[in-house]
């Protein structure tokens, strides 16, 4: 076991992107034939490295487009950099959409253990946890009812109760979780704060310096899909509210 | 040897780690395909008689095909039909699985070979309990004692094709789920071709019905498709207990077998080539 939770190595990530969208046989031959196919290259990401060490918790600050999204992507296994290597350890909980496991006609119950067995939690190891699991997330006797019924609340409620139970290695937020009402989103925060003194690395992406200064050690900034500034939280949220103000 | 051992370890490492998600999958594929249906699970088994009474009645009455080599002919029927229809379900869903499933490849990362891998088994447990209808249907001829069907121990010689249809549909279907993903026309090129297949392979009519000279070039073309032996093969261990050995066709057993391991390497191959490009065509 080494002493990184995540070790990004030189990642870049580049899209093709093509300006038609073609997406069935017939016009790709046609326009093949036709000399008419164009593809526009885009880097998303440009030599990114860093490290983080277990039980650091790490804000990535950027503006819009400047590849924040795609680095958490690559990092939660999803999308696999064109140059580099991404290495992490551990159980990742990646709660970039929360619930997005889910089959919508699948009652919540059973949806549970589908959601488990994507992250590689067995049947047996659920089991344990599902009791928790339905009361956190409050859902009560609509645990089953066809995910189809929920409202998205309650999806998420779901999604959350599933993937923080489980005392994931390495969690992946997207933006403050605003799951449900004012005491659940309570809730929910005692809940990061208890697994986070419990030592669970997190890799927190957000616009706003507060909520990076309330929950990070560690910050990076991103422009333009290069990592430009990374230390320590206080420095880094410093000089990201000073690009602000310049921008 | 220890290398090859070294090289194939993260992968069965990786696989031993989703393999809960793979009994989820196809555990869902089963439970929700029949879920709000008021009978269910019994239509599995329905669903290939009440085709079998169509066809045999009208292969039987309007054009007369039961003949004395096709034996008893709803049985011939249905044995192509159950071997036909799995092959068809189970490279359909393997074909359309990447994109069914794109909301969560998006997001979580899962291997990606396991969303063709249980479309393939879900079809092949529906395959196998459908397979009952055929117990009974034989039952059923057996004990009125006519149009008997001359079942043996051979009968356990059906794995043999029933082994190679599931790896045949599983290379098969891993090859059309990577052509789908950036093509979506394929997937209605692809039903066509499915019903060119059902007249290609000899399960509403007998071979012999064609006309066609012991080795020549028709019959040749006509045994290239896999699906011609594994169903003449199937019907033989079924249907032919005691003529087991002049109706049990060993060339195209081996033909079949190499046919469907070429298509499984080429299917993986094309398959991982392509997997990490998915993510931005679904």
């Amino acid at each position: 076991m080494g002493k990184y939770a995540i070790e990004a190595d030189h990642v870049s990530m580049r899209f093709n992107i093509n300006k038609e969208g073609v997406d069935n046989a017939k016009e790709y031959f046609i326009r093949l034939v036709k000399h008419d196919l164009h593809y526009v290259e885009f880097w998303a990401l440009k030599d990114v490295s860093f490290k983080l060490k277990k039980g650091d918790r790490m804000g990535v600050l950027g503006f819009n487009g400047a590849g924040k999204s795609t680095l958490l992507k690559t990092i939660a296994g999803v999308l696999k950099p064109t140059q580099g290597s991404v290495h992490t350890e551990g159980v990742i909980a990646p709660m970039l959409e929360l619930g997005a496991g889910f089959d919508s006609n699948y009652s919540g119950r059973e949806n549970v253990f589908l959601y488990a067995a994507t992250m590689g939690f067995s049947r047996k190891f659920i089991q344990e946890k599902y009791d928790e699991i339905v009361e956190f997330s409050e859902l009560g006797d609509f645990i089953d009812a066809p995910i189809k019924s929920y409202s998205s609340g309650m999806r998420s409620r779901l999604g959350f109760a599933i993937a923080t139970s489980v005392k994931p290695e390495v969690l992946i937020l997207d933006e403050v979780l605003s799951v449900g009402d004012a005491a659940f989103r309570e809730k929910s925060e005692r809940r990061l704060e208890s697994l986070m003194s419990d030592g669970v690395t997190v890799l927190f992406v957000s616009h706003s310096t507060d909520n990076v200064e309330r929950i990070c050690n560690k910050a990076m900034i991103l422009t333009q899909g290069q990592l430009v500034a990374n230390g320590d939280c206080a420095d880094v949220c410093a000089l990201y509210r000073h690009m602000v103000n310049n921008k | 040897m220890n290398r090859i051992k070294a090289a194939f370890r993260p992968h069965i490492d990786n696989f031993m780690k989703y393999r809960f998600l793979l009994k989820e999958l196809v555990d869902k594929d089963i439970k929700l395909q029949y879920r709000n249906s008021v009978l269910g699970m019994f239509w599995t088994f329905l669903q290939p008689l009440l085709t079998m009474i169509v066809l045999a009645f009208v292969f039987m009455n309007v054009f007369g095909r039961g003949n004395s080599k096709t034996g008893n002919y709803p049985v011939y029927l249905l044995c192509g039909r159950l071997l036909y229809q799995f092959y068809t379900t189970a490279t359909k869903r393997a074909m359309t699985s990447i994109r069914r499933q794109a909301s969560m490849i998006k997001k979580v990362y899962v291997p990606k070979y396991i969303y063709p891998l249980s479309a393939v088994l879900s079809s092949f447990v529906t395959f196998l309990i459908s397979l009952s209808v055929l117990v009974v249907v034989i039952a059923f001829f057996n004990l009125r004692g006519k149009d008997t069907v001359d079942v043996t121990w051979r009968v356990i010689y059906t794995i043999i094709p029933i082994l190679i249809t599931l790896v045949l549909s599983l290379g098969v279907g891993m090859i059309l789920a990577t052509i789908s993903v950036f093509f979506k026309d394929v997937e209605n090129l692809y039903d066509v071709f499915m019903l060119l297949l059902f007249y290609l392979t000899p399960i509403v009519y007998h071979p012999s019905r064609l006309n066609f000279v012991e080795g020549s070039i028709q019959l040749r073309v006509l045994k290239m498709n896999p699906l011609y032996g594994l169903v003449g093969n199937f019907r033989a261990a079924v249907m032919w207990g005691h003529e087991f050995t002049q109706n049990w066709d060993m060339v195209l057993m081996y033909y079949t077998a190499a046919f469907a391991v070429a298509m499984l390497l080429i299917g993986f191959w094309l398959f991982y080539r392509n997997q990490d490009k998915f993510i931005l065509h679904i």
